[in-house]
């Protein structure tokens, strides 16, 4: 420990190139490679993106705190469900992670910086502008995408406003940028590691990456595909999902499900490599079954090419598909039922305390086991046909992504917070924000499985008055579960400009190269590689 | 050695994303070979399957309802039914009848029909000798007229197939045709 420390000391001086005034610091940051700073930009840009998405969620729950059109026309609402959708997937969940990879692949696998620097700085800098023509479509005449993030054709071929090419741009910008980074984080984890930094001694974030990056090089691409049949449909007059000219729009759920099942893993693998670096810190023990953890890893990602078809139950595939279908995705329940008891298992007689990240990682285990089991419901075919497209399924999977995936992501930030400013946050205020949370989670998302399973169909801005109360109680949950987020966002800044000075090892049971390094950790992380025990 | 294994493997990856874009658009051909061959998303011949009347084979102790269904894509101004709702066929014996189509407007329409079956798979023992989806079909303002369809059942549909709905949706396509 002390041989890295020696180093941080010696790489002080070589810190960022602050030029003066305005023009220096977008310079700074403008031309940066350092994997430090692109992750602060990645994680500064999904921080935004989450108060602007969910901004769009709490206009979608103010229109349904009661029935009737009473706060925006329908047309908006859909714009609104629509874009909240793409912006928490592509402007919050996949950024903050990339974010992350940045910020700990290096740091964790002992080497100075990402393999492919300029890249990096390349995959970022497309994002602010692909999110404002995606952002611009919501001012152009005609009004923004309406017809759901999946995007179904012909909503978004033949019924749509014209705003959707500026979409369709901006997705495929996102798809090169998404598809550069995982490039990156793959070249950085194969050949990068420290010496003796083998592959299963990789801690499980790293591994969860490394598989991410793979199904993004393997779905993304399909969906430039889709989008660029849209493309061609609307305007060079193929018929891809046209059924007058001889297409299906069937076909473009099947593309469409075919990338959109495998992302749902881009989001949820980097929470399960968060949620098994958090628990053995505070339960003061090794990961239990870390060989499983990381077969379970590739074997949910290799599962969710094979499943695809669950999303389209209702839509008349044959009855051998359907069953089959309806197997491989109860399949997935073992692999992730495994990686649910080895934190468990972690937990087990550990010596634990309950700091926030922990906090926030229990929520997930508990949380999005719950989102888990409903996805098991709604794989049964005979089931499905009564819960699709219901608010059962928004119930379902806001308990995976809220108290799955954001929750991860709030406890990853806690978690290294201190490690990258070198200050501690406030931890009264970072256990309020998990209380008011994860309370106000379940107040938000629990209802909307009832409504569902009472026929309440989702994407709708009005419904039936015997909804009422469920929907008001659902929206009372999200508005505090918004508000609680400025919390955070207090936190955060307040972490990073003053707070009370942390070592190097922050908690007392972290475990790991990143934290044999000071804190915050010098400009270039390992310029001599570790040794690795 | 690090800035060549990294050429290596970005190339192997940049191979890999190329790979996949052009995946996504093979899934195209593959899905239309699947569904056609397996004949599971319910759609029937596009072109004429000659009938030999003197040596077909009928069940003449098989009874199948075949129920026609006529719909206007996207409030395509024509009126579009069949004549017959409802015929009851033995499988191998050839049946005939007409939809009836107006175009309602004052100009000169071009429109498609595009079949589907109901059980999906039935699709491929549907076989149509003579059918007006075959071909794009033209009409002036308020013209009309009855255009035929003609079909047997194959004896090999599954027994458990007691009733087919074979729809039809009418689809314009004057500006395609126009361009």
């Amino acid at each position: 420990m002390s041989h890295a420390l020696a180093h941080g000391n010696e790489h002080e001086a070589h810190g960022p190139e602050q030029g003066k005034g305005v023009i220096g610091f977008i310079k700074r940051w403008l031309f940066t490679t350092n994997h430090k700073d692109i992750g602060t930009l990645y994680l500064w840009l999904a921080m935004f993106s989450f108060f602007v998405a969910g901004g769009m969620a709490l206009v979608i729950r103010a229109e349904l705190f009661q029935p009737g059109h009473r706060f925006v026309d329908p047309n908006f609402f859909n714009q609104m469900t629509t874009m909240h959708g793409l912006i928490m997937l592509f402007g919050v969940v996949m950024p903050a992670f990339t974010g992350m990879a940045n910020w700990q692949i290096p740091m964790m696998i002992g080497a100075p910086d990402m393999a492919l620097p300029r890249l990096n700085n390349w995959s970022f800098w497309i994002l602010p502008f692909a999110f404002a023509l995606l952002g611009s479509t919501l001012f152009q005449s005609g009004g923004g995408p309406n017809f759901g993030w999946t995007m179904y054709a012909p909503l978004s071929t033949k019924f749509a406003p014209p705003s959707t090419d500026f979409m369709i741009f901006a997705i495929h910008m996102m798809g090169i940028s998404s598809i550069m980074g995982s490039i990156n984080i793959i070249a950085t984890i194969l050949n990068m590691r420290a010496p003796g930094m083998t592959l299963m001694k990789m801690p499980v974030f790293v591994w969860s990456w490394l598989v991410t990056a793979f199904l993004l090089i393997a779905i993304m691409p399909v969906l430039a595909g889709a989008v660029t049949m849209m493309l061609a449909d609307r305007h060079f007059g193929t018929s891809f999902f046209e059924a007058a000219g001889g297409g299906d729009p069937i076909l473009f759920q099947h593309i469409f499900w075919f990338f959109g099942h495998p992302e749902v893993y881009v989001l949820v693998l980097p929470a399960f490599g968060v949620i098994s670096e958090v628990i053995p810190t505070f339960s003061r023990k090794p990961i239990f079954g870390y060989h499983f953890m990381v077969y379970a890893i590739i074997s949910i990602a290799v599962l969710s090419f094979i499943v695809w078809v669950h999303h389209m139950f209702t839509t008349g595939v044959p009855l051998g598909a359907e069953l089959f279908f309806m197997y491989t995705t109860m399949l997935i329940a073992v692999p992730t039922g495994i990686k649910v008891f080895n934190w468990v298992a972690t937990m087990f007689k550990g010596a634990m305390t309950f700091e926030t990240p922990m906090l926030f990682a229990v929520a997930f285990v508990f949380l999005f086991t719950i989102g888990g089991f409903t996805g098991l419901m709604l794989a049964l075919v005979p089931a499905d046909y009564q819960y699709q497209d219901t608010y059962f399924v928004v119930g379902h999977f806001h308990y995976v992504l809220v108290p799955g995936v954001i929750f991860s992501l709030m406890a990853a930030t806690y978690y290294w917070l201190p490690k990258w400013t070198g200050h501690m946050y406030n931890e009264c205020l970072g256990k309020w924000h998990f209380w008011l949370s994860v309370i106000s989670v379940n107040i938000a998302f629990f209802p909307m499985h009832f409504l569902g399973l009472a026929g309440m169909p989702r994407r709708i801005p009005d419904y039936a008055l015997q909804f009422t109360n469920f929907n008001m109680i659902s929206s009372i949950g999200a508005f505090i579960f918004g508000f609680s987020q400025l919390l955070f966002l207090y936190n955060v800044v307040a972490t990073v400009r003053k707070g009370k000075k942390v070592d190097g090892r922050v908690w007392e049971g972290s475990h790991g190269l990143e934290w044999t390094l000071s804190s915050p950790p010098p400009y270039h992380s390992f310029v001599t590689p570790p040794d690795i025990l | 050695m690090a800035v060549k294994n990294h050429v290596k493997l970005v190339t192997t990856l940049v191979i890999m994303v190329l790979g996949m874009f052009a995946f996504g658009f093979a899934l195209v051909p593959i899905y239309n070979t699947l569904c056609k061959t397996l004949g599971i998303n319910g759609k029937t011949n596009a072109t004429a399957i000659a009938y030999d009347a003197t040596h077909a084979k009928i069940s003449k102790n098989r009874d199948v309802w075949v129920e026609f269904v006529a719909t206007n894509n996207g409030g395509v101004p024509w009126a579009f039914y069949p004549k017959t709702k409802k015929l009851k066929v033995h499988p191998g014996e050839m049946a005939t009848l007409a939809f009836y189509a107006e175009n309602k407007t004052n100009h000169r329409m071009t429109v498609q029909a595009i079949p589907s079956v109901t059980p999906g798979i039935a699709a491929k023992y549907l076989k149509k000798t003579e059918c007006f989806c075959f071909t794009q079909q033209t009409l002036g303002g308020h013209e009309a007229m009855d255009m035929p369809l003609l079909f047997h059942l194959d004896t090999n549909l599954p027994t458990n197939v007691k009733t087919i709905t074979l729809a039809y949706t009418l689809f314009d396509v004057t500006d395609r045709v126009t361009h």
